[in-house]
């Protein structure tokens, strides 16, 4: 298939995923033999000059995550492999942990050596308990071949991972709420300062990546050819995974290089629309994401293009909705999904989820008036300036953007 | 510390001597609450945390029942209520939902004649409507106790579906 690449999802189907010396077969480890071999700061300035930023949805440069991480003081710190995935909408994780348990446990053991970190934490949502053997049995394979555990690789340095179940919270992908979870309690979020990285997990300093982000990097450090950043445009280094669903004929996840147009993405990787069917929007993001018409087509997938046209990368899902489903539609159903999974402790939050819900509904029956409108686009803004978490600061990213693409949506003519 | 003893239900000793071997294996460590409650409830045929088991667990791991239960009613994944031995998760967010989920919720309330929320007569079934498990590359899907079934398209692959738990 055109566009598709293989660099982060090189080793998926090569070995068995069961077998830790079929991972080895295919070179599995030796990254983390050239990684201990370096000064952690090193790794964290290969990272940065690679350009790789976190994929779990905020963007945030990953080399320099490490460096400071590193850089915190702290006899013992943590790190955490954020295996939340809840946008709806991505599924991306998931296939790199059915597809590549072992490269996911190396990257942490690479990131507990960067960092000075012990422990590892697999959060991973209880939604993929079905992976759960999976991962465990791979664990206890490097256990026992001595790359977990004291003094791994002779270097006198020690780093464990234990594997955490979620329990079906969207907003335990949330930092400080999913170590909330992880400490044995309900998983609401707490205001920061103190931030993660100074005192996260049982106060510790704390890492947290998500899987997308740790599974480049032992590619990245055997990648001697430069292949990563040969690909990509502009400012966007390197190839990304998308999960693209909806109404495309073809869903999947699908590795690409940045630069790639959303075009190429849906009607070449994901087999175009069911049906033939016209376009009515494309969410980018999950969820969380802001919304675009056709218009957007032609853009190449980089975080500067897709920003420029009014969208951002976040968790790299492409949603796909024909003209079966109304943009009003589109929007209750999403607003169900933050109607429910608001852990309700903020008020901006918690009322503005609701009071949205009922303005939606009241323009789909056809009964808003103008100062409906004018109502829910301010509790939108508040939402998204006042509230604690990311959670209720992006809940509404699709319907102020909405908003701005299809203002028909809200034309509630003559009505007072 | 506050764990008052609830003794009106008593727990059967086989059950106990289960838990005792989650929590062990939990290393009786309080932080691991959510994990050992998700194990406990994976014990019982009708998929919940019951209340003298709640109990026996904040006292057994010295935490408050409280924490307990700000767990068991926070995380979705977890109850506080019997279910049923089968309960049918149905997503009900967006990706699903553009792929006609409403169909599969009509045909599976007609097959069982319940509705979201409600449990079979004979406890075997019960609907419930929950948000994307990460399956929208089959939507739409269910999920029956951990297990995905997408690509439910048709009446005839919904019943299919259903006579392999009867
Ligand atoms: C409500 C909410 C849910 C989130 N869910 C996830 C998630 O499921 N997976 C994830 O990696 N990051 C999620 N994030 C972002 C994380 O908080 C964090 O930025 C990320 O895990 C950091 O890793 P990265 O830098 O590698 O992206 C979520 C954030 C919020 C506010
Ligand atoms: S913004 Fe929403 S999810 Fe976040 S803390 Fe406030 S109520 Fe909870
Ligand atoms: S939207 Fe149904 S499984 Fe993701």
């Amino acid at each position: 298939m055109s566009n598709e690449i293989r660099f982060i999802t090189k080793n998926f189907h090569e070995y068995d995923t069961s077998s830790i010396d079929s991972y080895i077969g295919i070179g599995g480890f030796k990254a983390l033999q050239k990684a201990v071999s370096m000064d952690g700061e090193d790794i964290a300035s290969l990272i940065a000059k690679a350009g790789v930023k976190g994929r779990g949805g905020a963007a945030y440069d990953m080399g320099r995550k490490w460096s400071q991480a590193r850089a915190v003081p702290g006899e013992r710190k943590v790190i955490i492999c954020n295996a939340d995935e809840g946008e709806p909408c991505t599924f991306k994780d998931r296939e790199l942990i059915s597809n590549d348990p072992f490269n996911l446990i190396e990257s942490m053991i690479i990131a507990g050596y960067t960092v000075r970190a012990q422990d590892g934490y697999i959060y991973m949502r209880e939604e993929y308990s079905h992976l759960r053997p999976l991962l465990q049995k791979a664990i206890h394979q490097t256990e026992a071949k001595g790359f977990l555990g004291k003094n791994i690789l002779g270097r006198g340095f020690e780093f464990n991972i234990h594997l955490y179940s979620g329990a079906g919270a969207y907003v335990c992908g949330e930092g400080t709420a999913l170590i909330r979870s992880i400490e044995g309690k309900a998983g609401r979020p707490r205001m920061k300062p103190p931030f993660i990285k100074q005192s996260g997990l049982f106060a510790l300093p704390t890492c947290v990546n998500n899987v997308e982000s740790l599974s480049i990097v032992p590619h990245l450090l055997l990648d001697e050819k430069n292949f990563y950043i040969s690909q990509g445009s502009g400012e966007s280094i390197g190839t990304k995974l998308v999960s693209v669903g909806g109404n495309v004929r073809h869903p999947g996840v699908f590795e690409i290089p940045f630069g790639t147009t959303v075009r190429e993405i849906i009607y070449n990787l994901a087999g175009g629309l069911q049906d033939d069917r016209k376009l009515r929007l494309i969410q980018f993001g999950g969820a969380s994401g802001k919304i675009a018409n056709s218009d957007i087509l032609d853009t190449p997938y980089t975080y500067e293009d897709l920003k420029k046209s009014g969208v951002t990368v976040g968790s790299g899902a492409i949603l796909v909705i024909d003209d079966r489903t109304s943009v009003l539609d589109f929007l209750r159903i999403t607003q169900e999904f933050f109607s429910h999974e608001s852990c309700g402790q903020c008020t901006p939050c918690r009322e503005g989820n609701l009071h949205i819900k009922l303005l939606l509904n009241k323009l789909a029956k056809g009964e808003a008036k103008h100062r409906d409108i004018d109502t829910l686009t301010k509790i939108a803004k508040i939402m998204t300036m006042s509230s604690l978490c990311g959670l209720g600061e992006s809940a509404q990213n699709a319907l102020l953007s909405a908003m701005r693409v299809f203002p028909e949506t809200f034309d509630v003519g003559g009505a007072e | 510390m506050l764990t008052a003893h609830k003794q009106d239900h008593p727990l059967a000793k086989d059950f106990t001597d289960k838990i005792d071997g989650i929590l062990t294996a939990h290393d009786n460590d309080p932080t691991q609450i959510v994990n050992i409650l998700l194990d406990v409830q994976d014990l019982t045929e009708l998929h919940y945390v019951p209340e003298p088991a709640a109990y026996y667990i904040a006292q057994k791991i010295g935490v408050k029942i409280t924490t307990i239960y700000d767990c068991l009613t926070f995380y979705s994944s977890l109850s506080e209520h019997p279910r049923a031995k089968y309960p049918i998760q149905i997503c009900n967010s967006i990706v699903c939902r553009v792929n006609d989920s409403d169909s599969v919720f009509s045909h599976l309330k007609e097959l069982l004649g319940i509705d979201i929320g409600e449990v079979t007569y004979d406890g075997r079934f019960t609907l419930e409507s929950v948000p994307c498990f990460g399956a929208c590359d089959q939507a739409p899907a269910i999920r029956i106790n951990g297990k995905v079934y997408g690509h439910l398209d048709s009446h005839q692959k919904v019943l299919q579906l259903l006579d392999t738990f009867i």
